[in-house]
């Protein structure tokens, strides 16, 4: 199908952008990547009496390390990330999870940010920001403001933006290890991912897991490192998983219980 | 600060396949619709229309993306390139298009334009794939004829370099040619 009319708009800078989003707040949308937005415009889920599109802002078209955490700008795409040659090192958890999402066509188009606007519950990147504590970076006429990834995502497709905000930029915090694992299951790879898993060993002996698909937005647990993998049987019930044309909540809470332990001593026994 | 209002249409312009092309279009018109309907360039083919099929598929300043989830508004100034740009003026397919026809990669042939580009785009950047690499590339795009084992094939038999090449131009080519039907 064709997207209903709207009124498109295409500012030169970051400023001119906010200020166009006050202006119209929830009758606009941001239209960056689009890997998402152009779908639902084309399906008519979404009907923004205003398109703002921020792709081609060079401004913020960056990644840049600060205070020990990766500030990844809203134009960088999910294909330019993947490819940053200090994103193994920085951000090994996101180093894997990257393969994983969409498709490599996709992803040439797709952002980082979008998907975190987007807020998908089986989406990867914001299963990554989740379960790392990064922070999302929010600016309106009003001021700007720094989200926790966990206050930021509120549910499915439901973020704690207000509308007359744009994400300027997600920072994930960078992280010392290499022991991290990543693994999903989808009908076919590049599909939204029933369950996703993630872990990340820390310096000490704490795991980080976390969790996407299964709720309606990412889970992000901590465990020693002899608990890790007998935290699933209980996140399992926790959870409680959701149906859709994909999988039962059944299935879900299943696959959780078998790929959670695989994938921490996955991570436990990469060398530190 | 660009700005199209709902009700109007706008002049867009940009490279196509090294030439200046530029036709009038309302805000909403996807670049699909644009490149077919405006410009006339049917090559570039329609089948999802939400992402999925991959059958659009174009490079934008080179990067392989989904026309579908594109408006031509957003292409201006651009360098767009196509299915048409393969084969050479006098409609000699370039190699990867002859490797498709010696490895039996296409039956309908609607998929193909953007299979094409795709693996235009991945093989610039990384010209040795290994076969996993080539799957999850093709796991991009539906081809509901094939199998797809053709497919990567063809794209292993261009990727697998010159030795390969040279063994594969010394067998006889098919009797089946596309013939241009213009």
């Amino acid at each position: 199908m064709k997207p209903r009319r709207f009124d498109y708009v295409r500012p030169d800078s970051a400023d001119e952008a906010v200020a166009v989003l006050a202006e119209y707040g929830e009758d606009a949308s941001v239209l960056a990547g689009g890997q998402s937005l152009m779908a639902m415009l084309n399906l008519r889920l979404a009907e923004p009496a205003v398109l703002i599109d921020i792709a081609s802002l060079k401004e913020l078209d960056y990644v840049r390390v600060a205070d020990g955490k990766v500030e990844v700008g809203a134009a960088v795409t999910q294909n330019r990330l993947k490819d940053w040659p200090e994103l193994a090192g920085k951000l090994p958890l996101l180093a894997a999870a990257l393969p994983f999402v969409g498709h490599f066509q996709t992803r040439n188009k797709g952002t980082v940010c979008g998907s975190i606007a987007h807020a998908d519950p089986s989406s990867e990147i914001p299963l990554v920001l989740a379960t790392l504590g990064g922070e999302v970076v929010l600016r309106s006429h009003r001021g700007t403001r720094v989200l926790a990834a966990a206050d930021f995502q509120r549910g499915t497709l439901t973020t704690a933006r207000e509308p007359d905000e744009l994400i300027m930029a997600v920072r994930f915090p960078a992280q010392p290890t290499s022991r991290v694992a990543f693994r999903e299951v989808a009908r076919r790879h590049g599909d939204f991912a029933i369950i996703a898993v993630a872990a990340c060993v820390d310096d000490g002996d704490t795991v980080r897991i976390g969790i996407g698909g299964v709720a309606d937005r990412p889970a992000a647990r901590r465990a020693s490192a002899a608990a890790a993998k007998d935290i699933f049987e209980s996140l399992a019930f926790e959870l409680k998983g959701y149906d859709d044309l994909h999988a039962s909540a059944r299935l879900r809470r299943d696959l959780l219980r078998r790929i959670g332990p695989i994938v921490v001593e996955e991570a436990l026994r990469c060398a530190a | 600060m660009r700005r199209v209002n709902k009700d109007e249409r706008t002049r867009i312009g940009f490279t196509l396949n090294g030439r200046a092309v530029a036709g009038d279009a309302e805000s909403r018109m996807l670049l699909t619709d644009f490149l077919r309907h405006v410009i006339g360039a049917t090559g570039t083919h329609v089948g999802c229309e939400h992402g999925v099929c991959g059958c659009c598929t174009v490079l934008i300043d080179g990067a392989a993306v989904r026309a579908c989830l594109t408006l031509a508004v957003q292409a201006e100034g651009r360098a767009v390139t196509t299915v048409e740009a393969l084969a050479s003026p006098d409609g000699a397919l370039n190699a990867l298009q002859q490797a498709f026809q010696r490895h039996h990669a296409l039956q309908c042939g609607f998929c193909t334009p953007g299979i094409l580009m795709s693996f235009t785009d991945y093989l610039a950047r990384n010209p040795h794939p290994t076969e996993d690499e080539i799957r999850e590339v093709l796991s991009g795009h539906l081809c509901r004829c094939t199998g797809y084992a053709g497919i990567v094939a063809a794209v292993l038999s261009v990727s697998a370099g010159s030795s390969r090449q040279r063994n594969d131009s010394a067998s006889p080519e098919p009797t089946l040619k596309l013939e241009s039907r213009s």
